[in-house]
Order: structure tokens, then C-alpha cells, then sequence
């Protein structure tokens, strides 16, 4: 939702990126305050993953330009694991297998480590198995998750479910889900965003990366971007997503260039 | 044989215990006399040799090491951690000498668990069609020179049908330095028994010593045997083992063969699938750092139908260490329908680290699945970045991926509480090395 008062949580300004030489974002303005939900929609390539992956700090990627400020300080500076801490979230587009570690540990290390950063308790085995079970019964997640390795042999919709579990666990105050919308069938779908809904409150945002409109039918975001070439090239309210969705992403492509055509 | 280790070893054979010298018991000494005689016609093997063409022992064989003379008489506190609380059944090997007072052996139920000096007389025809008849040592220097030791052991015999609930834990204490000992154990399951057999090496001191080990398994029709083998010699002792393995029809043979200790350690094991529908699942995990060596050289021999083998050998390799794994499998023209996978999994922690691997597959037969694969890498940056990204820090993030490389082999052994220590031998070395 959209609050007058609310403070702002990202900030963007000029962002550009690299991987291996090659320039994928060239310029990247976004502002997000807490309590909004963004999407984030272009075509493939159009660098959505990468600004995704550049916000978590994927050592891969390597910023050229710009800023990016979260709560008011440099994000720039920080380790992917400082800005997890800080309350940053990154959901996977292809979460990763981790065969001989138990999700159970791997999910209450990730709990811990982000709870003793907040300086409040952290929870033993037992506490913790009780503490998740809860989170797992919202997402419709059979317990059996928890002896399994992470994400080994899980399905892709399993593997998404484990993400938002994970989301759910951390409270993060600013989610990115990259294509959590992938790979889900209409009622895994449905169950995911349910859950995501209702994570979102007055204090975080979220900011959904997708190809597809569907996944905005469930969850309504404040602001659709549209990515093109390395930037955002449209920005609108949640119809924007279905107009994209009857017409495509080639028009907005287009109205761009006859905009600066205009402008010359 | 010309190195001088070897000679000086031979130099001082001990005599045949007075148990072997019955006149039933000939065969017994014929067995002794031939291996006698291949020792001496034998070498010991450089790189020149296929099979050890990545594993240069020239520093055992530069050394001189001798049998045990007097025994080592421990008190139970010196060893007792190293018991399995799972295990009622134990037997202790000092040096290689069995140890009467920190042994408990089992004789019920038709099932014996005992030192084989000690039952050769009363189990000779038991014995007799299997001891030296697995473990070929015709072409074997370290196997001919265990055989021609052969003085003592573990036995281990399991009537027909009878599951033995508990694992039997073999336990091999080094104590004395430059001592060479020839540990050697029998097993022999009948059709339909169930037995786990846990063989683990220790040492209580740091200096060179050598271990030369051979372990025979007959498993008879529909039998059923897990081999878990801890290697956790002392830094600067060599371990040499073999281990062979005759499956009839339907047996089924699982082993979890882990190496963290020794200088330079090098196992063989020889499973053959003697008969129909014989199935086995051969895992192995090297975690080795420093200058250390560790070679796996296993053999499935797939020579009757509806054979089934498993494979999973993984080395984590720190410091400037060396893992040899050969991985043979073959399948003769008789066996149709065999179904073989294996797969040779190795992760370098660093520059220096360095793994040969070299899976071997000789197919004989047009109806089979074998399938193989190897890799050998560093860590995956992406499944590091998953958990930085979830708070962990770079190094903990490191740690917990190569902890969680090797626990997926510890995590198949299925006695609890040797699963947890090797967990946590694991953890701190995959901590330490990072």
C-alpha cells in the first residue's frame, strides 16, 4: 500500500552493472518505501535478475556507477550477508541444492544468525522445530521438509515454498522474489502468494521480478516497472501488468523510442 | 624382493604360533609357505606399475620397520573411546597383536566373534575353503606379505539365517613406532544372515608405523553384510589394505570406506559378484589435507546376471594433498542385465590440492546399464552465495558446504554414534582447512 508518511527503504539512482565485462543494467532509478509492492516485468534480458542479484550483492556482478541506499546508508559497501542481516531478501529464481545439509539446519542457522544481529534470542533445536512447523503449516508445507537435504530432490514448486519459509523466517524488511511465480503450477501458485501476502505489512515491501502477469492477480502490486535494455523504461499502477499481458512488452519498447525521437 | 623394508620385515618372520602346527592344519601352512614364496618373488611397486601409477610409496619402502616383539599391554582407559556404545561385540588389536583383556568376543547362538588363533582348531572347516582363498595374493606383494604373516586375526562366522542385531566393532590400536603390523579378518556370512562389521584404525602416538591389512568377506546365498571402515591412523603411518569380497546369489554387500588418517594410505577393495541377482554399494569418502595421500582402488566385478552396484567415492582434498581414486568396474560376457552406476565426486580447498581420478568401466556384456560420472571442482559460488545470502558468513558458508560434502557419506553409516563422531571429526577438519 501506498503511505504518504512512510519512509523510504531503497533508493536507486543511476545504477549500472556488469558481469564478465559486459554492461546489463546502464542506468537503473527505483524508489521504494515501506508498505509497497513493486513489479518488476520485461522481457528476458532485459536485466531484471541481474538488478535482482546486484542488490543481494552477487559477487559476479560488478556495479560501475550510481548508488544504491537502503534505510538512508550505502548499500555499495556491504558483504551479501551484512545486507542480509540488515533485513535484505533475496528469493531465488533456481534455489539451491544442498545435498548432507539438513533444511532444518540450514534453516535455523539462517534464523540465528539474523536474530542475533537483532540482538534477540536465538533458538535451540527443539524450540526452533516447534517455531517452524508453525511457519510451514501457513504455507501448506509438509513437515517431512525439514529432514530432507535443502532443496534436494524438492519439485519446483517445493523449492519456491522453501523460499517464501525462509522469507518468513527472517522478516526481512525488503524482499526481492525473482520469478518465485516460475515453475508453480495454478495451485501452488495460489498458496505461495497467499503467503506472501500476508508477510507484506505497513513496515516492509516487496518487490516482485517477473515475466508473467498471473502472479500479480494474487498479489497487487502499488507500482508495475517495466525493464528494457538495462533500465526501467515504464513505470505504472497494477493495470500496467494486465496491458502488458494483452499486448506484450514491444509497444512500450517502441512509445521509448518515438518519445526520444520526438524529443531530437 | 629387493627393497629393504620388505626384507627386513621377512628377515625376522616370526614362527607359526604352536596352534597351527596340528598336522590337521596343513593347509594352513601351505597357504603360509606360498605366500612366503611370492614375497620373495614379488617387488614392491613404483609409478612405473599401472595400478600405482599415481601413488609413489618410495617412503615406505625407504624405511625399515619391524614386527612387534613384545606387546603392548594397555590399560581399557588408554582406548575405551574409541568403543561404540552400540557394539557389546569387540575385538582390540594392539600393534596388531590381539588383546584378550580389552576384547569381548561372542561365541552364541552358533555365532563367533573371536581371535582366529584362538578358534582355528575348533572352526578349521569353516575356515579352511575361505582364509587366503578371497584375497589373492599371487600378484599382491602386501597381501602375499600379510598372508605370510599370518599368525593371528579377527573371525567373524554367522550360521544361516541368523541376524546379528549389533554391529561388531574390529578395533586396531597403533602404539609403537617403526612396528609393522599385518592385521587380517575373516568373515564368513551363510545364506540368509545379517551381519555389520565396523573395522577401525587408530593410533595413540604420531611417529611412522606400518599397517597392512587384509580383510576377507564370503557372503552365501541371500546374505547381507554392511563394512564400515574408519581409517584413522597416526599422521606419519602407512596403511596399506586390501579387501576382498566373493557375493553368491542374492547376497548383498554395503561398505562405507572412509580415510582421514595416515601419511600415505592405500586401499583396494574387490567385490565380486560370483553369482545371480548379487547386489553392492560401495561408498567412500577421503578428507585428507597437508601432505597427505590417500588411494582408493576399487574393483566391482559384475560376472554372473542381474548384478546391481552402487558407487559413490568423494575426496575432500585441503593443503597440498593427493587423492587417487581407480574405480573398475566390469562386467564379464555372462553377466546380461547387470546395473552398475558409480560416481567420483572430488573437491580441491585449495591450489596445491590435487586428486587423480579415473573411473574404469570394461563391459563384456551387450544387455547392461552402467553408468559413470567424475567431477573435481571447488566450491560452488552460487551454492555460496545462497547461503551469504541467507546471513552466513564467507567463511561459515564454506565450511558448511564442505562439511556437507563429506557428511553425505558419514550420513550412510548406520551406527549412530560413529556417525556423529565422524561428523564431528569432519566439521573440525573441513573448519580448520578453510
Amino acid at each position: 500500500m501506498i503511505c504518504q508518511d512512510s519512509k523510504t527503504l531503497l533508493e536507486v539512482r543511476g545504477l549500472r552493472a556488469t558481469v564478465n565485462g559486459i554492461e546489463i543494467l546502464k542506468s537503473i532509478d527505483l524508489t521504494v518505501k515501506s508498505g509497497e509492492v513493486h513489479a518488476l516485468m520485461g522481457p528476458n534480458g532485459s536485466g531484471k535478475s541481474t538488478f535482482a542479484k546486484v542488490l543481494a550483492g552477487h559477487p559476479a556482478y560488478t556495479v560501475t556507477g550510481g548508488t544504491i541506499r537502503y534505510e538512508g546508508a550505502s548499500l555499495l559497501d556491504l558483504a551479501p550477508e551484512a545486507r542480509a542481516r540488515a533485513g535484505l531478501f533475496l528469493g531465488f529464481q533456481y534455489p539451491i541444492e544442498i545435498p548432507g545439509v539438513a533444511n532444518s539446519q540450514f534453516l535455523r542457522l539462517a534464523y540465528n544468525t539474523v536474530q542475533a544481529q537483532r540482538g534477540k534470542d536465538e533458538l535451540d533445536p527443539l524450540e526452533f522445530d516447534d517455531f517452524v512447523r508453525e511457519k510451514m503449516k501457513l504455507l501448506g508445507m509438509n513437515p517431512d521438509f525439514l529432514d530432507r537435504s535443502v532443496n534436494e530432490g524438492f519439485s519446483g514448486g517445493e523449492k519456491k515454498r522453501n523460499e517464501i519459509l525462509q522469507m518468513a523466517l527472517l522478516e526481512p524488511r525488503l524482499a526481492i522474489l525473482d520469478e518465485t511465480d516460475s515453475g508453480l503450477d495454478i495451485d501452488a501458485l495460489r498458496v505461495v502468494a497467499e503467503g506472501v501476502n500476508r508477510l507484506a505489512t505497513r513496515d516492509n515491501a516487496i518487490v516482485l521480478v517477473t515475466h508473467y502477469q498471473r502472479m500479480l492477480n494474487y498479489i497487487v502490486p502499488d507500482y508495475v516497472h517495466v525493464m528494457g535494455a538495462g533500465r526501467i523504461i515504464k513505470t505504472g499502477g497494477s493495470e500496467l501488468a494486465l496491458e502488458l499481458e494483452a499486448r506484450g512488452y514491444d509497444w512500450v519498447g517502441a512509445e521509448l523510442k518515438a518519445a526520444a525521437g520526438a524529443a531530437a | 624382493m629387493t627393497s629393504a623394508c620388505v626384507e627386513s620385515l621377512l628377515g625376522s618372520r616370526p614362527q607359526a604360533p604352536a596352534a597351527f602346527a596340528s598336522p590337521t592344519l596343513g593347509w594352513l601352512g601351505r597357504l603360509r609357505a606360498d605366500a612366503v614364496e611370492r614375497v620373495g618373488a614379488l617387488t614392491v611397486p613404483t609409478t612405473r606399475d599401472e595400478e600405482w601409477r599415481f601413488t609413489d610409496i618410495s617412503p615406505l619402502a625407504k624405511m625399515a620397520f619391524h614386527p612387534v616383539r613384545t606387546a603392548s599391554r594397555l590399560p581399557a582407559a588408554a582406548v575405551e573411546r574409541f568403543y561404540l556404545e552400540e557394539a557389546p561385540t569387540r575385538l582390540v588389536f594392539v600393534d596388531g597383536v590381539y588383546a584378550p583383556g580389552l576384547s569381548r568376543p561372542a561365541r552364541d547362538g552358533g555365532v563367533v566373534v573371536a581371535s582366529l588363533a584362538g578358534a582355528l582348531s575348533a572352526h578349521a572347516p569353516a575356515i579352511e575353503p575361505h582364509l587366503g582363498r578371497h584375497a589373492e595374493f599371487d600378484g599382491n606383494v602386501f597381501a602375499a606379505l600379510n598372508t605370510a604373516f599370518l599368525q593371528d586375526g579377527a573371525l567373524i562366522l554367522v550360521p544361516r539365517d541368523k541376524t546379528v542385531a549389533e554391529p561388531v566393532h574390529l578395533l586396531f590400536v597403533a602404539t609403537q613406532k617403526a612396528a609393522a603390523s599385518h592385521p587380517r579378518c575373516l568373515v564368513v556370512a551363510q545364506a540368509g544372515s545379517e551381519i555389520t562389521l565396523v573395522e577401525d584404525f587408530v593410533s595413540l602416538q604420531d611417529e611412522a608405523y606400518f599397517t597392512n591389512a587384509v580383510t576377507e568377506i564370503a557372503l552365501a546365498e541371500g546374505a547381507r553384510a554392511t563394512h564400515v571402515r574408519v581409517q584413522r591412523d597416526g599422521g606419519q603411518a602407512f596403511h596399506i589394505a586390501n579387501c576382498a569380497v566373493t557375493l553368491a546369489g542374492s547376497s548383498r554387500y554395503r561398505s562405507v570406506a572412509v580415510a582421514l588418517g595416515a601419511s600415505i594410505s592405500r586401499y583396494n577393495l574387490n567385490v565380486l559378484q560370483a553369482a545371480e541377482g548379487a547386489e553392492c554399494t560401495i561408498d567412500g569418502l577421503a578428507l585428507i589435507a597437508e601432505g597427505q595421500l590417500a588411494d582408493t582402488h576399487s574393483l566391482i566385478d559384475h560376472a554372473k546376471p542381474h548384478g546391481v552396484s552402487r558407487q559413490l567415492h568423494k575426496c575432500v582434498v585441503g593443503g597440498a594433498a593427493h587423492a587417487v581414486f581407480n574405480g573398475k568396474i566390469m562386467v564379464r560376457p555372462d553377466a546380461q542385465r547387470t546395473d552398475s552406476s558409480q560416481s567420483s565426486r572430488n573437491l580441491l580447498l585449495t591450489g596445491k590440492a590435487h586428486v587423480d581420478t579415473k573411473p574404469q568401466l570394461e563391459i563384456f556384456a551387450d544387455d547392461v546399464k552402467c553408468a559413470h560420472g567424475a567431477t573435481v571442482g571447488q566450491l560452488d559460488g552460487e551454492e555460496v552465495f545462497y547461503l551469504r545470502s541467507r546471513g552466513l558468513s564467507d567463511a561459515a558458508a564454506r565450511n558448511l558446504l564442505t562439511y556437507a560434502f563429506g557428511a553425505e557419506i558419514i550420513e550412510r553409516i548406520p551406527v549412530a554414534s560413529l556417525r556423529h563422531r565422524l561428523g564431528q571429526t569432519v566439521l573440525e577438519r573441513t573448519t580448520a582447512t578453510s
